[in-house]
């Protein structure tokens, strides 16, 4: 094999995180190489550091062979690497042929520029199949059609080798399908591809090689015709060992939450949530897996009353909500919902307030912490430390700035505000994200304590050990879908079938 | 630029807001050297000027009043988040409020009634002037920024016009109102022009500081300006709290009128807000928000106010100003160049830490 | 009755006459809010050009000498805010509300300490000294009244045709795609507030040395802001800029004609003419009338994530 570009021991650590282990692999030319993990595997660095917006501590990247340093974007571009980014770095109000050409004009004056891209357009366009409108504004361009231009942004400067990061992630089943015509096309033509994905349909489609990464190591090299769906599912998931939870069973009791056919429409018309059906009955833990952006956020969101659902009812303790007639954080929290969110520090907490301040985030209006006008702050500073007493958070002193807590005591405390209000239920996002060991185990205690006291706890993580050590039902999440439902105790490659899109072998083959 | 680590924090809150303004008085130094006057000469006036005699100290704490109303207005919406650059229109409108309250009703109420009466009036006309471009913000996405700067141009309009055609005292030269019946008079506190004013901003400054730091919506407003995400999160109404913080900040800045005029003037004026709600964003900055920094911020731009004047009448050369000048620089390297010092002061504490 | 002909032709001197700095500080304005970067700080600008173009004029006895002079003045101001808000990534708008009161102090006390007039500057006399009218004496066509019209095309095409110019449209947007594309954000900025600077410091010439003899305190009154509300009214684009411009000198000269006249009963008054443009900027902002976009990354400092 020829190898378009070479990666030999590349090493980056950002902070305490180490995100990439001494990975070596090669891509190579005029093939599609696929990389598949999941989140925080570290595919995404790794392609980063390929092109330049991160460098390396450790390593060495070869061009054709040639050792090269990688210091911008500007060098990848000068070596004819290419990158599709997932979020697109286009501006809405320019047309396509202004985005294509900004930052290759060729000349001062855009004229001349302008007719040369025009030109080189068109022939890309039947060369590569990409049929986009030059002159139209990428604001009224659909996904696909945007994602089709950063592709010719890509080519239009001469890149033959070409990474796209999660390109599915924003497009239609269809569109999906349009892309890797496309894509064969362009192999066709001898540009080197590399897909980074977390779909397993996509790796089997689309590839010739799959690399599979799991927490910032290579784990496993394959050609693809000689690998099926369930060998890279279980070499993503990895056979890991379970932090055993001393559990009793549960004892589900009355249904506190109830979704029917939830769905959630965005402006463009995406479906973020499809047809989502869900119970949570009180002393049970639910637990949602899945690779992050596959609609769990705005499941949260919906729950909590943050966003109101665009279809589909949602019942909470006898109050139903839906499109018209919404909820609101307040409200859901005056029905007994507590809500730990997946982002502590955008969400659930403020940085620069005191701990005793964080402690009565959404409760500051309760009756026990403020008395006519006035916020009673000594009962706020009892609670505080009540609240760090019980849940051990370290150090004991409500008076110190939330930000000097450590990622694990912040966790312990959000939880515990949460906690402390015995809601009917509890949804807790990425509960022990950037949280140390100890702390994890301490959290995973106190949501099963919670759910023996009686009440419903739902868990989303992306960490799935986590959601198999608590879980007594665990729902996956793909595509905004759900789509299967498992019990405890669980075999991991059917699990990480599904969260890779995958249908489980009991259904029949359709799509997947 | 490499990722800014945070000083100690009081070095944030100190060190930091010094060093700032030691750079200004530098800048301010060497204009007056090369307008050919020793600096440390017209310091030393500045401050005598100042502080030298009760006379002046009355002075300089009357100018103090105006700059602690407008500096709790800047910070109040500050702490919302937003920017409350209107300070000139809503003082101007709340001296409108309180003016009209007092012509109407000053022949026949008590000085007792008429005084709150007048209070209310200027805070009711000054929340009202920055309830618009609230509104605007909140509902239709209108820059806060934007629309208050252009409401201070119509709040100028129409007070000319105002003066000129509908108040203006009969028989007068001047676009000013009748003079105020003796019950609309502030007690005056030690013969020229502070009064008991001062004893209302003190009390606003306990008032902000209680709401802020005590209340629930104070709770509520502070997180919306810190973490607009954590205030939905939190169950807050993001388009009230901006109509909340911007009224309080409009009625703070509007009690400037009942400093100038009922505690000085005595009569409805133009171009009383003279700069002092500008001034009140260095003030905020200055004064980190807190009521308390601002207080002595509000004394530092007052000392400045009057020390100036008296300076530009003991130098010729100095124009009163100088003073104005001085106000531009503070807002400067406060404001806008904050982080200038950063990287010398973390070299510094480097050097510290690893000696 | 005057001449209706005279008449129109003397209200559209005048318009033009009090149009012309705005029309140069709108440009300037445009300039830099297209880039990103709000400037609240025109009005600073000119004065300090005003100033320092009499200043230079007077004592050099020389007009070209003076616009000179106050061009450097505004882009000094403009380097001051372009270090603020690009360099040191603070508060835009803060910075550009200090640099104004910055200037309006500096200017007099500078002033003063320099000709001992209170401020003012010596008159400025004869061809030399001022910027005269070209053709029309009477109408008060200096030299910079058709270079402000001609700044305006100017200023369309080089945003809309040169590769300059589609970068900094891109850089107000986007500055994150600008950076991937291997451009330097901060470059671009810088560029963008020294043309401001540029335009800025002709209109505030112009003020002092061709529509009047000299500088006098506070002569722009205002008039940045009203070129600020010009950029917004114009939807931050040239052509309509310069009709806001034309709208708003217009209301202003005929402002004094217009006093005593009724409209349905009721007398105008002058001041209400006076405020016009204010508030039909803020209606726009409302969305009133039509609705005003402005350059998506404004007012943002921009941080490199890695």
């Amino acid at each position: 094999m020829t190898a378009a570009i070479e990666l030999e021991r590349i090493d980056k650590s950002f902070g305490s995180v180490h995100a990439v282990r001494g990975v070596s692999l090669a891509i190579e030319k005029g093939a599609i190489t696929g990389i598949i993990g999941e989140n925080g595997a570290g595919k995404s660095t790794l392609m980063s550091i390929l092109y330049g917006l991160y460098r390396a501590d450790a390593g060495e990247i070869r061009v054709d062979g040639r050792p090269v340093r990688m210091e911008s974007p500007h060098d990848a571009i000068a070596h004819g690497i290419g990158m599709v980014h997932q979020h697109f770095m286009l501006i809405d109000s320019f047309t396509v042929l202004e985005n294509v050409v900004l930052g290759a004009e060729g000349g001062p004056l855009l004229a001349k520029g302008k007719a040369a891209a025009r030109a080189e357009l068109e022939r890309l366009e039947r060369d590569y199949g990409l049929a986009v409108d030059s002159d139209a504004l990428v604001a009224e361009l659909s996904v696909g059609e945007q994602q089709r231009v950063e592709i010719l942004k890509v080519l239009f400067r001469g890149a033959r080798i070409l990474i796209l990061d999660e390109p599915s992630a924003v497009l239609t089943p269809q569109e999906t399908d349009q892309l890797f015509r496309i894509l064969a096309t362009l192999k066709e033509r001898g540009v080197t591809i590399v897909l980074i994905t977390h779909k397993l349909r996509e790796i089997m489609a689309a590839t010739d090689r799959v690399y599979v990464m799991r927490q910032g190591q290579v784990v496993a090299e394959r050609a693809t015709p000689a690998t099926h769906p369930e060998e890279l599912a279980e070499l993503m998931v990895g056979r890991k060992v379970r932090l055993q939870l001393d559990k009793a069973p549960p004892h589900p009791g009355e249904v506190r939450l109830k979704a029917e056919h939830l769905g959630l429409v965005d402006r463009r018309g995406v479906r973020l949530l499809d047809d989502i059906d869900l119970e949570l009955r009180g002393g049970e833990i639910v637990g949602i897996a899945g690779v992050s952006g596959n609609g769990q956020t705005e499941l949260l969101q919906v729950l909590s009353g943050i966003r109101p659902p665009s279809t589909g009812t949602l019942t909470v303790c006898g109050r139903t909500i839906d499109a018209g007639h919404p909820g609101d954080p307040a409200e859901m929290r005056d029905l007994g919902v507590a809500h730990v969110p997946e982002d502590r520090q955008r969400q659930g907490m403020v940085a620069a307030f005191r701990a005793s301040e964080t402690a009565i985030l959404g409760y500051h209006e309760q009756p026990q912490f403020s008395r006519t006008f006035l916020l009673n702050l000594p009962a706020v500073g009892a609670h505080c430390a009540r609240l760090m007493e019980r849940f051990d958070v370290r150090p004991r002193v409500p008076g110190l700035r939330s930000s000097s807590f450590s990622g694990g005591n912040q966790q312990k405390l959000v939880l515990a505000r949460e906690m402390a209000q015995q809601p009917k239920v509890l949804l807790v996002g990425q509960p022990t994200r950037g949280v140390d060991i100890g702390a994890i185990e301490f959290i995973h205690r106190e949501l099963v304590r919670s759910r023996d006291a009686g009440c419903a706890v739902l868990v989303v993580s992306v960490e799935l050990d986590e959601i198999l050590s608590l879980a007594d039902r665990i729902l996956v999440m793909f595509a905004g879908k759900i789509v299967g439902e498992v019990a405890a105790g669980a075999d991991e490659r059917t699990l990480g079938l599904m969260m890779a899109g995958a249908k489980t072998p009991v259904l029949s083959g359709a799509e997947g | 630029m490499r990722a800014r680590r945070p000083l100690p924090a009081w070095a944030e809150i100190v060190l930091l807001p010094l060093v700032n303004i030691a750079l200004a008085f530098i800048t301010v130094g060497i204009i007056v050297r090369i307008i050919g006057v020793d600096p440390l000469h017209a310091l030393e006036l500045l401050v005598v000027g100042a502080f030298g005699s009760p006379e002046s100290i009355g002075y300089t704490l009357y100018y103090a009043t105006n700059f602690i109303f407008t500096g709790l207005a800047v910070s109040v919406a500050f702490h919302g988040g937003l920017f409350n650059i209107g300070g000139e229109g809503q003082a101007y409108i709340g001296g409108l409020g309180c003016g009209l309250a007092v012509l109407a009703l000053d022949r026949y109420l008590p000085i007792w009634l008429m005084i709150p009466v007048g209070i209310a009036a200027a805070a009711l006309f000054g929340a009202a002037w920055a309830a618009v471009p609230a509104w605007l913000q909140a509902w239709r996405g209108s820059h806060i920024v934007i629309t208050t700067i252009m409401f201070n141009f119509v709040a100028a309009a129409l007070m000319v016009y105002l003066m000129v055609n509908v108040l203006i005292a009969p028989g007068s030269m001047t676009p000013q109102s009748r003079n105020f019946e003796p019950s609309a008079f502030m007690p005056a506190m030690g013969g020229n022009a502070l009064n008991l004013s001062l004893a209302l901003a003190l009390l606003c400054c306990v008032g902000v500081w209680v709401f802020l730091w005590h209340t629930p919506w104070g709770y509520a407003l502070r997180t919306m300006g810190h973490n607009p995400e954590a205030a939905i999160y939190a169950g807050t109404d993001l388009r009230r709290m901006t109509m909340l913080g911007m009224c309080l900040s409009g009625a703070l800045a509007g009690l400037v009128g009942v400093n100038e005029l009922m505690g000085v003037h005595h009569r409805i004026v133009l171009d009383f807000p003279a700069g002092y709600g500008f001034a009140g964003i260095a003030v905020s900055l200055m004064g980190r928000n807190h009521p308390l920094g601002i207080v002595l911020a509000a004394v530092l731009f007052g000392a400045l106010q009057q020390g100036g004047a008296e300076l530009s009448f003991d130098i010729p050369n100095i124009t009163r100003e100088m003073v104005v000048v001085i106000q531009g620089l503070v807002i400067l390297f406060s404001g806008a160049l904050v982080h200038l010092p950063r990287p010398w002061l973390q070299g510094l504490f480097a050097l510290r830490r690893s000696s | 009755m005057e001449d209706p002909l005279a008449l129109v032709f003397l209200t559209a001197a005048a318009t033009l006459r009090v149009a012309t700095p705005l029309i140069l500080c709108a440009m300037g304005g445009l300039f830099s809010e297209r880039s990103g970067i709000i400037d609240v700080g025109l009005e600073g600008k000119m004065l300090m050009a005003a100033f320092f173009s009499a200043a230079i004029a007077a004592v050099t006895h020389s007009a070209w000498w003076g616009v000179a002079a106050g061009i450097a003045a505004a882009e000094v101001m403009a380097l001051l805010h372009g270090l603020a808000c690009i360099t040191y990534r603070g508060n835009q708008v803060v910075s550009g509300v200090a640099l104004n009161i910055l200037a309006s102090g500096l200017t007099i006390v500078w002033g003063n300490a320099w000709f001992h007039r209170g401020g003012q500057t010596p008159a400025l006399e004869g061809q030399g000294e001022r910027l005269l009218p070209l053709f029309f004496p009477r109408a008060g066509d200096s030299i910079l009244v058709y270079l402000a019209l001609l700044a305006v095309p100017i200023t369309w095409w080089v945003i809309a045709r040169t590769r300059f110019g589609l970068r900094l449209r891109a850089v107000g947007e986007m500055p994150l795609a600008v950076d991937t594309a291997g451009i330097s954000v901060s470059w671009l900025r810088y560029r963008a507030v020294l043309l401001c600077g540029l335009l800025a410091g002709l209109a505030g010439s112009y003020i002092a040395i061709a529509q009047n003899a000299g500088f006098t305190r506070d002569m722009t009154a205002g008039q940045g802001f009203i070129a600020l509300a010009a950029v917004i009214f114009g939807k931050w684009r040239p052509f309509p800029a310069l009709g806001a411009c034309l709208m708003f000198g217009l209301l202003d000269a005929v402002a004094i004609r217009l006093q005593g006249v009724r409209v349905a009963g009721i007398e105008v008054p002058v001041q209400l003419i006076q405020a016009l443009p204010y508030l039909l900027t803020v209606f726009l902002l409302a969305g009133f009338i039509g609705r005003a976009i402005a350059p998506r990354a404004i007012g943002q400092p921009y941080e490199k994530e890695h």
